[in-house]
C-alpha cells in the first residue's frame, strides 16, 4: 500500500480543504490583516505537501500535476514582473493604478492585492516542486557511494 | 525613455518566460535567450554615448525612493556583462546540447545576468545586496548544472562560502544603516562626508572590513579564494566563461570600487580610509603570488585558467588599491588616476581574454572529450581556429607586447612605481613572468607539439562555437591597438566616476 495508514489518509483528506481555504484567506486579506502572498502561498503548498506525505507522490501529482505547477511557478513570477513593469511605464509604482485604498475594504489598496495573488501562486507551486524534487530524487545510500568510490 | 530599468526587466522577464513557454515548446530557451541578450548587448553599447543617467523608481526621489544609477563605471560593466553574456549564449547553443533540462539552464543564465545588471545599476546598498544574491544563487545552481559528484561538491562549496560572504555583507550594510540612517549610496556618502567630515567612526571601519571581506570573496581575492578553483572548472564552459569573465568582476571588483570610492569617499575624506587601501593592496599581492604559483602546477586546463583568474584579479585590485592609497594619503591625482585606469583597463581586458580562454576550453572538451593537458597536444593542426584564437588570448593575458594585456599591466606597474611602491612593483613584474610561464605551458601542451591520440580524431568545432572565439580574439588585439577609442569612450569615464566621489552624490541627489 502506498503512503501512510488509513487514519492519516482520512484525516488528511478531511483537513486539506480547510488548509487551502485558510491559505487563500491569508493571501486575499494580506493587505488588510497580517499575512500576504508569501505566507498564504506557503500554507497552500503545505496542503499539497501533506497530501504527498500521506498518499504518496502519485496522488499528489494527480491533484496538482507537475506541468501545472511549473506554469504557475513561472507564470506567477511573470505576472509579478508585469505588474511592476506596468508601474514603471505608467509611473505610478506604489501609487496604485487600480484606485487608492480604502480602510477595511477588500478590493482596495491598489496593486498590493494582485501582487499578493501572483506571489502566492509562485510560492505555493515552487515550494511544492521543491518538495517533490526531494521526494523523487532519493538520497543514494552511503554504502552505494563507498562501493562507487572503490570501483 | 530612460533604459536603466530595462537592464533588469528584460533578462528577468526572459528568465520567467523561458520555463513557462518551455512546458510546451522545448526550444524556448534557445530562441528567447539569445534574442534578449542581443537586445541587451546593443543597448549597453549605445549607453556609451550618455553614461551618466539616473532613474527614480516610481518617481520617488532618494533617499526615500530607490534610484537606478549608471555612470562611467556602471557603463563599463554593463558592456562587459551583456556582450560577454551574448557571446556565451551563442556558444551555449551548440555546446549545451549534450546536457538535459536546457530550459532551466537558459532561465538560470538570464537570472544571473539580471542579477549582475541589477548590481551594476543599483544606486541603493540593500538593492545591491538583493541583486548580488540573485546573481549568486543562480550561479550556485549553474556551477552544479552537470549534477555529477564533482559538480555538486563544487556547487555546494561555492554555496556555503558565498553565503558566508552574503551574511558579512548584510551585517555591513546593517551597520552602515545604523550609523547613517540611509541605504541610498549617494545619501550614505553625503552623510559620511558631512556628519563625520569624512572621518571614519569605528562602526564604519567595521562595516568597511565586512565589505572588503564579503565582496573580496565574490571577487576571489586570495584569503577568500577557496571556492573558485573548484567552481569554475566544474561549471559548463559558457558558465565558466561568465563566472571568470564577468561575475567575479561585477559582484566583486565593481562593488568594492563603488563602496570604497563613492560611498566611503576615499580621497575626499580623512586619512583613516587608507587602511582599506592597504587591505586592497595586501589582498591583491597575495592573489598575484598565490594564484600565479598554484597555476603553474595544474594539469587540468580549466583549473589552470581558474587559478590564473585569481592572479589576474590580483593585478586589477593592485591598480585600484594603489590608486586608492594615493588618493587617501593625498598624493598626486594624476598618479592615482593612472593606477585606477590601469586596474580598470586590465579588468576590461581580462573580461575579453579569460572568457575566450574558458570558451576555448569548452571547445577543446567538445571536440576531444578531455581537458587533461597531458592527453592533449598538436591542436594547431586539427582545430586551427580554436588554436589560433586561444593562442591570441594566451599571449594577451601573459602580457606579450602588441596585445592588450601588456598595455594594461604596463600601466599598472608604471603607476605603482610612480606611487613609490617599488618593491610591490617588482613582485608584480616577477609574477607577470610567472603568468607567461604557465601560458607557455598551455601553448606547449595543448596548441603545439605532437598530435596526441585524442586530438587525432578531433574536428574543428561548429561555426556557432568558433564565431564567439574569433570576436573575442579580435577584442584581445583591438583593446591594445585601439586604446585611444576604448580609453576615451569607456575607460576614462569609469576612472572619472571613481576619482570624483562627490560627483556621484550630485548625480543622484541633484
Amino acid at each position: 500500500m502506498k503512503g501512510m495508514t488509513v487514519i492519516v489518509k482520512t484525516i488528511t483528506d478531511f483537513v486539506v480543504g480547510f488548509i487551502v481555504v485558510f491559505g487563500a484567506y491569508i493571501v486575499l486579506y494580506g493587505h488588510l490583516t497580517p499575512g500576504g502572498g508569501f505566507a498564504g502561498g506557503v500554507i497552500i503548498a503545505c496542503a499539497f505537501i501533506l497530501t504527498m506525505l500521506a498518499h504518496g507522490k502519485d496522488v499528489a501529482f494527480s491533484k496538482l500535476p507537475e506541468k501545472v505547477a511549473h506554469v504557475a511557478d513561472s507564470g506567477g513570477a511573470l505576472v509579478f514582473l508585469l505588474i511592476g513593469w506596468f508601474g514603471v511605464t505608467v509611473g505610478f509604482f506604489f501609487m496604485n493604478t487600480f484606485g487608492r485604498g480604502e480602510v477595511f475594504r477588500l478590493l482596495s489598496s491598489g496593486m498590493i492585492l494582485p501582487l499578493n495573488i501572483a506571489i502566492a501562486f509562485k510560492v505555493a507551486s515552487s515550494l511544492f516542486l521543491v518538495f517533490s524534487a526531494l521526494a523523487i530524487f532519493r538520497r543514494r545510500s552511503f554504502r552505494a557511494m563507498i562501493e562507487d568510490e572503490l570501483a | 525613455m530612460n533604459p536603466l530599468p530595462l537592464y533588469v526587466a528584460i533578462p528577468l522577464g526572459a528568465a520567467f518566460l523561458i520555463p513557462l513557454l518551455g512546458v510546451w515548446w522545448k526550444k524556448s530557451g534557445e530562441t528567447l535567450a539569445p534574442l534578449s541578450m542581443l537586445i541587451l548587448a546593443v543597448m549597453s553599447m549605445l549607453q556609451v554615448s550618455r553614461p551618466a543617467a539616473v532613474y527614480y523608481m516610481g518617481g520617488w526621489v532618494p533617499p526615500v525612493g530607490i534610484a537606478l544609477v549608471s555612470d562611467g563605471l556602471s557603463t563599463l560593466l554593463l558592456i562587459a556583462i551583456n556582450v560577454i553574456g551574448f557571446l556565451c549564449i551563442l556558444f551555449s547553443l551548440k555546446y549545451m546540447q549534450t546536457y538535459t533540462g536546457l530550459t532551466k539552464y537558459y532561465a538560470l543564465f538570464m537570472l544571473m545576468v539580471a542579477g549582475m545588471n541589477g548590481v551594476v545599476v543599483s544606486g541603493d546598498l540593500f538593492n545591491l545586496y538583493v541583486f548580488l544574491e540573485v546573481a549568486s544563487i543562480a550561479s550556485y545552481a549553474l556551477v552544479a548544472f552537470g549534477v555529477g559528484a564533482e559538480e555538486l561538491e563544487a556547487g555546494f562549496k561555492y554555496l556555503i562560502l558565498g553565503s558566508v560572504a552574503s551574511v558579512m555583507l548584510l551585517f555591513g550594510i546593517g551597520t552602515v544603516y545604523a550609523v547613517t540612517g540611509s541605504l541610498n549610496m549617494a545619501d550614505v556618502a553625503r552623510e559620511i562626508a558631512m556628519r563625520f567630515g569624512g572621518e571614519m567612526n569605528p562602526a564604519l571601519l567595521l562595516a568597511g572590513a565586512f565589505f572588503l571581506m564579503g565582496f573580496g570573496l565574490k571577487a576571489a581575492l586570495v584569503p577568500f579564494h577557496a571556492w573558485l578553483p573548484d567552481a569554475h572548472p566544474s561549471a559548463p564552459a559558457p558558465i565558466s566563461a561568465m563566472l571568470s569573465g564577468v561575475v567575479i568582476k561585477s559582484l566583486g571588483i565593481y562593488a568594492i570600487c563603488r563602496v570604497f570610492f563613492n560611498v566611503y569617499g576615499i580621497g575626499t575624506g580623512a586619512g583613516e580610509a587608507v587602511i582599506f587601501a592597504n587591505g586592497m593592496i595586501a589582498f591583491a599581492l597575495l592573489s598575484i603570488i598565490v594564484g600565479g604559483l598554484l597555476a603553474i602546477g595544474q594539469w587540468d586546463y580549466k583549473r589552470l585558467l581558474a587559478y590564473s583568474s585569481i592572479g589576474q584579479v590580483g593585478y586589477v585590485m593592485l591598480g585600484i588599491g594603489v590608486g586608492a592609497r594615493v588618493l587617501a594619503t593625498g598624493g598626486q591625482l594624476s598618479i592615482a588616476g593612472l593606477a585606477i585606469l590601469g586596474g580598470l583597463f586590465h579588468m576590461f581586458n581580462h573580461v575579453a581574454f579569460k572568457s575566450l580562454l574558458f570558451l576555448s576550453s569548452g571547445a577543446i572538451q567538445y571536440a576531444t572529450g578531455t581537458r587533461d593537458m597531458k592527453q592533449l597536444g598538436g591542436l594547431r593542426e586539427k582545430m586551427p581556429v580554436t588554436a589560433f584564437t586561444t593562442n591570441m588570448a594566451a599571449l594577451s593575458i601573459a602580457g606579450v607586447p602588441p596585445f592588450s594585456g601588456f598595455w594594461s599591466k604596463l600601466v599598472i606597474l608604471v603607476a605603482t612605481i610612480k606611487a613609490g611602491h617599488t618593491a610591490i612593483a617588482i613582485v608584480a613584474i616577477v609574477f607577470a613572468f610567472v603568468t607567461l610561464v604557465y601560458y607557455i605551458k598551455v601553448q606547449r601542451e595543448i596548441l603545439f607539439g605532437s598530435v596526441s591520440k585524442l586530438v587525432e580524431k578531433a574536428k574543428e568545432v561548429p561555426a556557432l562555437m568558433y564565431v564567439p572565439l574569433i570576436l573575442l580574439a579580435i577584442a584581445c588585439v583591438g583593446f591594445g591597438l585601439l586604446y585611444p577609442m576604448v580609453g576615451v569612450y569607456i575607460l576614462e569615464p569609469a576612472r572619472d566616476a571613481l576619482m570624483n566621489g562627490a560627483e556621484y552624490i550630485q548625480l543622484v541627489l541633484g
